[in-house]
């Protein structure tokens, strides 16, 4: 149905042409689930771009053929182009929240769309929207056509961004990551939705992701992509038990998985001994009752409810749960960001709880209690360089001027592996990783006691994932830090956490050992979180690297 | 709605205080400015004891406070003092002018509007394009060249030698009978009787000074439309739409410009002000009866009583174009609404 010949992608920029994809030859079937898996960067996206030809401005298709059910989509005159787009090929996009137009009604949107594909009239515009919002199991949709996307949870903004792609009945559907920023759970449901839909409307699927477990869950072939260019090509059985080629081989290794140890994610010639972190058994955080109340519009809202748990020094402990089940409010409150409504923090000793928020900035533990953030990118001050971001909290904070604060800044860069000539630049120069390790680099500058990760890898590409969670366990082995890790990545926490709380609604439903928690789950929640992670087909090999190197 | 209404309410009662700290700067301002207006009512021939004749009359011999609490006695009755340089209340004055100023600068900001906004939008299609840069050379030559250069320039183009436009001399030509006063302005008064030959006359009239201001003004309305719709081309639901089909036409003035118009209004309630306050260069080009000119004779002239009034109602009609402001803002944008309630 669809076939790419030797596509090429060029795009203009200031620095002279780059060739953002090169020699892409896919054929499509119908019906079928295609995936293409790469790392950022490797034109995955912009390939599907360009044979909807919307890329971004610059981009122009420089060689190839793009063949659609007989027409050829790099030399439509773009009148026909808009009819194809929507009515034959549709495409959904992550971070729906932003996909849609914040300021008109979702149902609007959808109707724009019939509309404009002359799929409905003035009259019955409304009556199909609401049904096309149906389509997608939106509850209650005469309702939540009148809503605004801001009302709406992000799981039902993908719904909605589906509704719209699907209202005109498409015989493709590309989805381009279509699942970053969701929930795990909710990651789950809307690729189900996805699966359902296309087999009810024998549709065709192109998934664009980065989650090899994703790919290999809901797709009937994979192709891997990198550097712009096709590597390797199967179905996920095949690719998974027998991949030919070493960048498929690495991606499969770096992706977390049962039974393997944050060492085997690495490369095989850069892996290092574990080494194990000591714990001296005291008790170094004592959060008894724990509650925070909001005022909401509606009366008081409990974000937390009563949480209790000891945390031994050296260990690392795991806060799992949904989006809004109260992990952040609980984090925010333990680095003392924020003030708990009732109970008690107990840090070495010594009551945080009832130090004001606004007064622990200058409190002497201000150094003890440190984070790295969710988002490297928005963390850090884009006017600062990597050097004066490292050094923020040494001169607040440890007063350090001179070459005292250059020798630190440059023993820290050294310790989280930043290469000292990066160290002036600004982080739109830098990479994801490489913001990510200066991130790290500050939340230790001043040696803390105890470190709150909040989802530190989630947006970051598989392979440096793997790269950064390896660093983060040398450096607590090497530091002697207490570790409290926020993720909804269970496969993440299984491999770099000791001991695991899961949240639900303020609540801790279930706790214990990790290993202990995801072998037995107790909980329906912690099950359907388990469940709910995407796996590598078991024919996975244990190790694909000691392979290679055979 | 009624959720709406409240906060409107609100907004009202916020802008209170501003209107008495109005009342008291603009008193204390005018007995500050050095003058005094009893020695400029009594004319050159006068003689000391004439002078102070006047100033018991005026009441400008009792203090400040005594003063204060008379003018702000009148101002709850609604008398906003005689003008002595009119000898005119000064209620009438305004009541007079104020229509003058404001068709003129309204006027203005439409024919502004008109050409800036897709000029803006034309420039933020095609960054860097020739279109681009042309957009900012005119918008750039508009605001770099002072009012007054335009306005006669206008003229003698216009005037002089083609003979296109009328004399630059006030609102309407004499041979016209003024429309009945409902609005103040013109254009709507003669509509509303049908009188259509005044309607054009004022129109000719308004023609050239509303073009000059028109002019200066273009520049921060056509800059910020084209930043503002670079930022929400960009963005990701701009390419939902693309994807989904929907026309050019659809995806720019359906989604981006409605999404584009807020940072529009504010620049544009800005642009209004500074207007409306500094349009008296084409007032005195034009000859045109506005409140700007009646302002600067009445503070030349030191007319307390004018120069208050005038200060008065430009804060009473900032209020009021914040107010307006405000609530488009929550038409144009429905988050905003939700978090005023």
């Amino acid at each position: 149905m669809l076939e790419l010949r030797n596509l090429g992608v060029t795009f203009q920029t200031r620095k002279g042409p780059v060739e953002a994809v090169r020699d892409v030859s896919l054929k499509l079937a119908k019906g079928e689930s295609l995936g293409i898996v790469g790392e950022s960067g490797s034109g995955k996206s912009v390939t599907s771009y360009a044979l909807m030809r919307i890329l971004d401005r610059g981009g122009s298709i420089t060689a190839g053929d793009v063949t659609y059910s007989g027409i050829d989509l790099r030399r439509a005159a773009e009148r026909d182009m808009l009819d194809v787009r929507g009515r034959e090929i549709s495409m959904i996009f992550q971070n729906p929240r932003a996909a849609l137009n914040p300021i008109r009604k979702v149902g609007a949107q959808i109707e724009d769309v019939l509309r404009r594909h002359a799929q409905a009239t003035r009259y019955d515009a409304r009556a199909k929207a609401i049904a096309a919002l149906e389509a997608v199991r939106i509850r209650d949709a005469e309702a939540r056509y009148e809503a605004y996307p801001f009302e709406l949870s992000g799981g039902m903004c993908q719904r909605v961004v589906i509704a719209i792609a699907l209202a005109c009945d498409p015989r493709l559907l590309i989805a381009d990551e279509p699942t970053t920023g969701l929930d795990i759970t909710t990651q789950k449901t809307v690729m189900d939705l996805i699966r359902e839909l296309s087999a009810e409307r024998q549709m065709s699927t192109i998934t664009i992701t980065h989650d090899l477990g994703l790919a290999a869950e809901y797709c009937d072939r994979i192709v891997v992509m990198k550097d712009g260019a096709l590597v390797e090509e199967g179905t996920p059985e095949a690719l998974f038990s027998n991949a030919r080629h070493p960048y498929t081989r690495k991606l499969i290794a770096a992706t977390p998985r049962l039974n393997a140890s944050i060492r085997e994610l690495l490369p095989a010639d850069t892996r290092t001994p574990y080494r194990p972190s000591r714990s001296d058994g005291e008790t170094l955080l004592k959060v008894r009752d724990l509650v925070k109340t909001f005022q909401g519009k509606s009366g008081p809202v409990q974000a937390v409810k009563g949480v209790s748990f000891d945390l031994t020094q050296g260990t690392s402990l795991a806060l799992v749960g949904e989006s809004g089940c109260g992990k952040s409010t609980l984090s925010s409150m333990l680095t003392r960001l924020l003030d708990p409504t009732l109970g008690q923090i107990e840090f070495d000793g010594e009551d945080l709880g009832a130090v004001p928020a606004r007064n622990f900035a200058r409190h002497p533990r201000r150094r003890d209690i440190q984070m790295v953030f969710q988002d490297a990118t928005d963390s850090l001050n884009p006017r600062f360089t990597a050097a004066q971001s490292i050094a923020a909290p040494l001169r607040k904070i440890a007063k350090l001027r001179g070459t005292a604060l250059k020798n630190r800044v440059a023993e820290l860069a050294d310790q989280v592996g930043l290469p000292q000539s990066l160290l002036h630049r600004f982080p739109h120069q830098l990479s994801g990783g490489q913001k990510a390790r200066v991130g790290i680099a500050r939340a230790i500058a001043l040696n803390p006691k105890l470190l709150i990760l909040d989802e530190p890898t989630a947006a970051l590409d598989v392979s440096i994932q793997a790269v950064v969670l390896n660093l983060l366990a040398d450096l607590r082995a090497d530091l002697g830090m207490t570790y409290i890790f926020v993720s909804h990545d269970l496969q993440v926490v299984r491999m770099l956490c000791d001991q695991v709380l899961v949240m639900q609604a303020g609540e801790i439903v279930e706790r214990g050992a990790t290993a202990h928690v995801m072998d037995a789950p107790q909980h329906p929640l912690t099950r359907s979180l388990i469940e709910a992670t995407p796996k590598l087909p078991s024919t996975a090999f244990e190790d694909p690297i000691k392979e290679v190197a055979e | 709605m009624s959720g709406r209404l409240k906060s409107i309410g609100l907004r009202v009662l916020q802008a209170v205080p501003v209107v008495i700290g109005v009342v008291v700067v603009s008193f204390v301002l005018t007995r500050a400015l050095p003058g005094d207006p009893a020695v400029y009512f009594a004319g050159a021939a006068a003689d000391e004891q004439s002078i102070q004749q006047i100033r018991e009359a005026l009441g400008l011999d009792k203090s400040l406070l005594q003063q204060f609490l008379i003018y702000v006695g009148d101002l709850l009755h609604g008398d906003f003092g005689q003008s002595i340089m009119t000898g005119q209340p000064v209620a009438d004055d305004l009541i007079r002018k104020l229509p003058a100023s404001l068709e003129l600068t309204l006027l203005a900001l439409c024919m502004s509007c008109g050409l800036a906004v897709p000029l803006g939008i034309m420039a933020a299609r095609n960054p860097g394009s020739l279109q681009d840069h042309l957009c900012r050379m005119v918008v750039t030559a508009g605001v770099s060249l002072p009012t007054f250069f335009t306005g006669v320039l206008l003229i003698y183009v216009f005037y002089y030698l083609l003979g296109w436009a009328p004399s630059p001399l006030g609102r309407l030509d004499f041979i016209y009978i003024e429309p009945d006063t409902v609005t103040g302005f013109y254009l709507i008064d003669s509509a509303i009787i049908g009188d259509w030959e005044v309607f054009f006359g004022a129109l000719k009239q308004l023609a050239l000074p509303a073009i000059t201001l028109a002019l200066f003004t273009m520049a921060p309305i056509a800059r910020m439309t084209r930043a503002a719709m670079l930022s929400v081309l960009s963005s990701d639901f701009i390419r939902t739409a693309r994807a989904a089909g929907l026309t050019e036409r659809k995806v720019l003035y359906g989604y981006a410009l409605r999404n584009a118009l807020l940072p529009v209004v504010t620049t544009l309630g800005m642009v209004f002000s500074f207007t409306l306050g500094a349009n008296v260069l084409v007032e005195k080009v034009f000859a045109w009866p506005g409140i700007g000119s009646y302002a600067v004779e009445a503070l030349v002239a030191s007319d307390y009583a004018a120069v208050q009034g005038f200060v008065l109602s430009m804060a009473l009609l900032f209020v009021a174009l914040n107010l307006i402001i405000d609530i488009s803002y929550s038409l144009i944008d429905p988050r905003i609404g939700f978090e005023a309630r």
